[in-house]
């Protein structure tokens, strides 16, 4: 009662306790808010707000993280001997997919690591910007394309030493495949001269489902909605990490991001295999050039790259049949 | 330890009280010397690999059917129909039959590169699945494959743009089913037939049909000529759907029929009790059965209801058969023989049977006074073979609660049928003459029915003549434990103890009727001689 009666108070003041309002003659400027790529960020680095984040990434992110998707990690050996700063490149298929891949960091690289976010997704709202930045260290950059701004930014951050998240997909998978990569990463590798270490992720998909777009009426009619997406599901996750690479000389941005496209497509397959399974599995469904579109899925109907994919879910935890 | 047929137990001085369902609950009850008690076999034992019992099925059918992988091609149009919510009872413990089949079936059609694949729940005219029933029987797999692109549906048996008449039977009976299902290269039926009643062309003929078909076979007049239900040859409502089955086939329409039967352990272990036969309940059995018993006489009817409606049934395959409908058929019904056949020698006087909280129109939902009555005269009196249990002119004695609760998601019209035809009528003749059609055509109940969750309009009628052929039958029912106003407004007699229900009996079959009850779970057919 008191506090409504204090929140009563509050919402009935009037100016000047309250804010001014705008005479409606005059025509009011828009606001000037500092989101999107626009954002200072410089502050997340800052060493009391490294300090903060690391708290509560190891105390409340990681352990959270263990218990909602429990992680097989493969690959960190190759982060062993590599001098960072190194660009992580991801497939992407969940909103839980960074909190998730920098959980599985060792820790040399964990509170070193920032995150490239979409400006227009997670920089869209100051609250978004300040809760981002502090708990993943993200960046905003521009996801459909290499635009000057972001690689600037994104360069200096890795300059100055730290790791770089990125998902060269540019946005979630629609339906568990991976998208074509776009170049920002193997740019970024040209530009820094600091290497790519390709990361598939696998299952987080399960963890956090893609939510469909708001509006839209479950196509099948009532009963067959999507309620379970957009909420969090224990599920199991797979993290797997590559050898580094660095371009070669003379290597086009481009072919180097088919290269790496092509490494985290390998990773795919060793999920459920071994390296060189995967090797050898790769080469057979893309053999030589276009390895990197041996997990984009088949060419065919929606429920077909459905099926096709290999991490079903109702496999994975159905009971056995009874005797 | 081989398993064990049933038998017909003659009760003596020493024989312990028999289990009777209650609703949600059970109690035990003493029968009089003399009583017969008829127990069911004991469960079959399951197929080991289920998943390669399915792919042998489908590639090796019966009938003038080639292996499904031959049937599938690039280009095709493949619809997969599946039972719905209604069976298996209660709902099985994941991974469901039709899963497993479904699934099997797709990695076939992957394989053949077959793109236009779309899946339909035959609902005919019961309420449509929600996500997480959908998500049990079809697994997560198949769901999240099929849902988002608008690939599964549920048949709209009130979707005049899919549907298709495909011409009349030589008995004037319209045959008009699900148009995707009708029109495609192939139609893969995937049934669980828990009951002989199941399957045969009564999965397409009844479960992709709309209420212009079903009106010819769900009437009083076939029910009460269907004698019974579970022996199709003996069964009205069967003949009506192999006219239309055989025209659907003579039409075109290609269907490769996948039929699969379950044994009948029916409760997880915590109630393993129930299909026991009481003179050999252990020290734990006991217990279980004490313990729960006491706990839900003080447990409120809606928890009590949520507590058994959660429970999954260990059901597991017996046997699977894939390719022409009628010899599909053929087999599935001697396997369900199979498992629930049991010999019972002559009728009786009194039959009676404890009901329980589940049947097939109220999964996940309240047993009204309606349902009571059709899983009472509808199923168990029709769990026969030959001639009924209970002698012409005797009396049926059913136990349950009998509340006169509804819910109104689900069973709408059956509100309205309660408090505005049952105040008016019993007789389904007169009833299906009077009312029928303004439920079937209300068009509230229609948009309820295809937007909601709810059973059609008309369901309610056809749950009431499902009774027809007992209430033709019988001399009396009476319903021990029931809110007396419920059962009074059914047309039965109240009665509040067994004790009670022979007296009321005896104005009926005399002082010394002969006595047969109806032991389940799980349940039985009896063949009667």
């Amino acid at each position: 009662m008191a506090t409504s009666g204090i929140l009563g108070r509050v919402r009935s003041a009037r100016f000047p306790l309250a804010p001014p309002t705008w005479p409606t003659t005059l025509e009011r400027p828009d606001p000037e808010r500092k989101v999107g790529l626009d954002y200072d960020h410089e502050w997340s680095r800052r060493y009391p707000v490294r300090l903060a984040r690391a708290v509560v990434m190891d105390n409340f992110t990681r352990p959270a993280a263990r218990l909602l998707a429990p992680a097989t990690v493969r690959g960190l050996e190759h982060l062993q001997h590599v001098e960072g700063p190194v660009i992580f490149a991801a497939n992407h298929a969940s909103h839980i997919d960074t909190p998730l891949l920098l959980t599985t960091l060792p820790v040399e690289f964990r509170h070193r690591t920032i995150v490239a976010a979409a400006s227009d997704y997670f920089f869209d709202r100051t609250w978004k910007s300040v809760l981002w930045s502090f708990a993943l260290a993200a960046i905003p950059i521009e996801r459909s394309k290499v635009s000057r701004r972001s690689a600037d930014t994104a360069a200096e951050v890795v300059e100055d030493g730290w790791n770089l998240v990125i998902f060269p997909e540019g946005g979630r998978s629609p339906d568990g495949w991976t998208q074509p990569f776009h170049g920002g990463a193997a740019y970024l590798a040209r530009r820094t001269g600091r290497p790519v270490v390709p990361v598939y992720l696998h299952g987080t998909r399960h963890v956090l489902p893609k939510t469909p777009d708001p509006g839209t009426r479950a196509p099948g009619g009532s009963g067959t909605e999507s309620r379970q997406s957009g909420r969090l599901h224990r599920s199991p996750i797979a993290v797997l990490f590559g050898a580094p690479m660095a371009p070669d000389e003379g290597e086009s941005a481009r072919r180097f991001s088919a290269r790496v496209e092509a490494a985290v497509a390998t990773l795919s397959r060793e999920v459920h295999s071994d390296w060189w399974q995967a090797r050898r599995a790769v080469s057979a469904v893309a053999p030589l050039e276009g390895a990197e579109t041996a997990h984009r899925g088949p060419d065919a109907s929606a429920w077909r790259r459905a099926w096709a994919l290999d991490d079903p879910p109702s496999r994975r935890g159905a009971k056995e049949w009874p005797d | 330890m081989s398993r064990r047929p049933g038998f017909v137990l003659e009760v003596d001085k020493s024989t312990p009280p028999t289990l009777f369902w209650n609703g949600e609950g059970f109690v035990l009850e003493t029968l009089p010397e003399g009583s017969r008690v008829i127990y069911a076999p004991e469960p079959m034992k399951a197929i080991d690999d289920p998943y390669r019992a399915i792919r042998h099925a489908l590639l090796h059918p019966v009938g003038d059917r080639d292996p499904l992988p031959a049937l599938l091609r690039p280009g095709m149009k493949l619809t997969i129909c599946f039972d719905d919510v209604s069976l298996p009872l209660p709902p099985m413990e994941a991974p469901d039959i039709r899963q497993m089949v479904i699934e099997t079936v797709l990695d076939m059609a992957a394989e053949a590169g077959v793109d236009d694949v779309v899946l339909v729940a035959a609902l005919a005219l019961h309420r449509r699945m929600t996500e997480e029933e959908l998500r049990h029987a079809l697994g997560n797999r198949v769901y999240d494959a099929f849902a988002p692109h608008g690939l599964l549906t549920q048949h709209d048996a009130e979707d005049p743009e899919n549907l298709i008449h495909l011409g009349q039977t030589d008995q004037g009976e319209d045959v008009e089913i699900n148009k995707r299902a009708a029109t495609s290269d192939l139609l893969v039926y995937v049934n669980i037939n828990l009951v002989s009643m199941d399957g045969g062309h009564k999965s397409v003929a009844t479960g992709l049909a709309s209420y212009r078909s079903l009106r010819h076979h769900h009437n009083p007049q076939t029910m009460r000529h269907s004698k019974s239900f579970m022996d199709q040859p003996s069964s009205e409502l069967h003949s009506s759907n192999w006219r239309m089955g055989r025209l659907i086939a003579e039409s075109g329409v290609k269907i490769f029929q996948v039929e699969t039967t379950l044994n009948n352990d029916t409760f997880p272990s915590n109630f393993q009790f129930l299909q026991k036969r009481e003179w050999e309940w252990s020290l734990r059995d006991r217990a279980s059965f004490a313990a729960s018993s006491t706990a839900l006489s003080k447990t409120p009817p809606r928890i009590a209801r949520q507590i058994f409606q959660s429970i999954k049934s260990p059901h597991a395959l017996t046997s699977v058969q894939a390719g022409e409908v009628e010899a599909v058929h053929a087999l599935t019904t001697s396997n369900v023989w199979a498992q629930q056949g049991v010999d019972v020698e002559g009728q009786t006087d009194i039959l009676t049977m404890g009901l329980p909280y589940i049947c097939p129109y109220n999964v996940n939902s309240i047993m009204n006074p309606i349902l009571v009555a059709c899983l009472g005269l509808g199923y168990f009196f029709n769990m026969y073979r030959g001639k009924p249990l209970v002698r012409e002119g005797g009396v049926v004695i059913m136990r349950h609660p009998t509340r006169p609760e509804f819910h109104p998601g689900h069973h709408p019209s059956y509100i309205d049928f309660y408090e505005q035809v049952l105040t008016q009528t019993i007789d389904p003749v007169q009833m299906h003459k009077e009312f029928e059609e303004s439920f079937a055509t209300d068009p509230w109940y229609v948009h309820l029915y295809r937007t909601g969750h709810a059973y059609h309009g008309v369901h309610p009628f056809y749950m009431w003549y499902w009774c027809a052929h007992a209430m033709a039958h019988v001399g009396r029912v009476i319903v021990v434990g029931g809110d007396a106003k419920a059962v009074r407004r059914l047309g039965f007699s109240p009665a509040s103890s067994l004790n009670d229900a022979l007296e009321i009996a005896s104005d009926v079959v005399g002082p010394s009727p002969t006595l047969t009850h109806m032991h389940n779970p799980p349940i039985f057919m009896s063949d009667v001689r």
